[in-house]
């Protein structure tokens, strides 16, 4: 669904992405672990279109994306929830969801997709008329990811869904996710999170300042040695 | 009391125009964190459109204000994308300077085109209704009038068309909007056409007022227009409202009790007095800058 192929991104004269490859296919969770300042949140901002990468290639169901601008990449069905959640403050939740639905003209299918947010987050229905700036951290992470639904994506980017939140709102978080993929969302998660993330992934990625380290199966990942001693707080000191 | 009256009415027709003014810079601010000095002279280009579509194109003086803003409306989306647009990224002087080459331009290139003597503008036939020993002319109810309309429109866009949705969206979070699929370019040229034409009412307005129009009339009401958004909390349209209004009422009681030589003091008084007190403005929270 998504391939992204030897990418290269600069920021200003630093080489944050240092050629890249990863697959996403349909249907699956993929997951991108590394540790602060890899390259994570670069690599999905590249994909939406909000940096752009200096060679190498990304291309969404066979067209080639990274030409396009950010808001036709979205309209291709690629939705992004960013790292610190970016609502709109000032905006209630309701207007906040509705600029999810911002390119969309169908008006029966944003209502039910307005319904089918509210079923999994009963607490902005509670809180619809309210400014967005005013939630919780835990809340307005939901109002991103109700809002990035609100396009109905066929690939949604979540950049730390698990940041700054509570433990209880993490499982919350990881098992919408998980639900949402099971509804037919292919999804791509960057996490530092690593534990949580490759519970719920199939496949994972991990980066290490700007380059892809490892690969593969995010359940044999989970159990390999390296990662759990790198990132899994694992097996320190021996 | 009526010479009170007399002078609030006064004040509030022209802080009515300030506030037409003050909306197009604080708009352009919340989207573009940018300070167009070249405003109050979309404002003298708009009265200037208004007097031709009058004198040489036989208008009435309604179809006359509808042409004059759409004219500033062009203008402005022109401006924005050969003078700003490619100082996005720039450091923000390199804009706020551009802003004032443009204004030198617009002021002078007026004056080689038109020349530099005031043209008189007609004015409509003059109405004066007395009550209470207070005097309101027909033209001062249209300035208000006209301002109030364009003000309910203003917030019926903003607030509840999708245009309006994109606009705020960008001005709070410009990636997020791209992340929405709202195309920036095209709200921030549509944030332009708004802001500019509102100045360009507020030319035609006070050009058949005073009756007279000149290459340099922008100035001065550009900055007083400037200092009542500050006032208001410069990037909140509801604040340039108010400061308008304030603004204008100031200067109409200041000249009432006999100081009117310090008339165009006032403006920069109270933005010396608001810098002090409040620099957010009357409607600004004060956001500590994250590091």
């Amino acid at each position: 669904m998504l391939k992204v192929k030897d990418l290269n991104v600069y920021y200003g004269g630093i080489h944050a992405i240092k050629g890249i490859s990863l697959e996403v296919e349909e249907g699956q969770i993929v997951t991108l672990i590394g540790a602060n300042g890899a390259g994570k949140t670069t690599i999905l901002r590249t994909i939406s279109g909000l940096n752009k990468g200096k060679s190498g290639t990304i291309t969404f169901k066979n067209t080639e994306i990274q030409t396009m601008p950010a808001q036709e990449i979205m309209a291709m069905g690629i939705s992004q929830v960013p790292e610190g959640r970016r609502i709109f403050p000032a905006m209630s939740v309701l207007e906040n969801l509705q600029l999810g639905a911002y390119r969309r003209k169908d008006r029966a299918g944003i209502k039910n997709d307005m319904e089918r947010v509210f079923d999994k987050f009963p607490r902005l229905l509670e809180r619809i008329k309210q400014q967005a700036g005013t939630l919780s951290g835990g809340e307005q992470q939901m109002l991103a990811m109700g809002r990035a639904l609100m396009s109905r994506p066929k690939l949604l980017l979540l950049d730390e869904p698990s940041m700054g939140l509570a433990p209880l709102f993490v499982q919350a978080i990881f098992s919408t996710i998980k639900e949402l993929n099971q509804e037919g969302t292919t999804i791509l998660l960057v996490e530092q999170n690593a534990h949580m993330a490759l519970s719920i992934a199939h496949q994972a990625y991990v980066l290490e300042t700007g380059r892809i380290v490892l690969s593969g199966d995010a359940k044999e990942l989970a159990s390999s040695p390296e990662i759990s001693e790198a990132y899994l707080g694992g097996t320190i000191g021996h | 009391m009526a010479e009170f009256l007399q002078q609030l009415i006064n004040g509030i027709s022209l802080g009515s125009v300030y506030a037409l003014v003050a909306l197009g810079y604080t708009m352009v601010y919340g989207i573009v964190r940018l300070i167009n000095f070249a405003h109050g002279d979309v404002y003298m280009v708009g009265a200037f459109a208004g007097y031709f579509a009058i004198k040489t194109f036989k208008l009435p003086f309604f179809a006359a204000l509808v042409a004059a803003m759409a004219v500033c409306a062009i203008l402005g989306v022109i401006m924005e994308r050969i003078a700003y647009k490619p100082l996005r990224n720039a450091p923000r002087v390199a804009a706020l300077m551009t802003a004032v080459g443009l204004s030198m331009f617009y002021q002078n290139f007026t004056i080689y085109r038109i020349g530099a003597q005031p043209k008189a503008f007609p004015k409509i036939a003059q109405v004066n209704w007395q009550f209470a020993g207070v005097t309101v002319s027909n033209s001062q109810v249209l300035i208000l009038g006209t301002a109030i309309a364009l003000m309910i429109i203003l917030h019926f866009v903003v607030q509840h068309t999708k245009m309006g949705k994109a606009m705020r969206a960008v001005s709070q979070d410009r990636d997020a909007a791209m992340l929405m699929g709202i195309n920036v370019d095209n709200t921030i040229s549509f944030t332009f056409a708004i802001g500019s034409a509102l100045a360009a009412a507020g030319g035609v307005l006070v050009g058949q007022y005073y009756g007279v129009v000149q290459p340099l009339m922008g100035a001065l009401p550009g900055l007083k227009a400037f200092v009542a958004a500050v006032l208001g909390g410069i990037g909140i349209i509801p604040g340039a409202m108010i400061g308008g209004l304030i603004l204008g009422v100031a200067e109409a009681g200041v000249s009432a009790v006999g100081f009117s030589t310090y008339r165009d003091a006032v403006a920069f008084g109270i933005l010396i007095l608001i810098l002090i007190v409040k620099p957010a403005g009357i409607l600004g929270k004060n956001v500590r800058e994250k590091v």
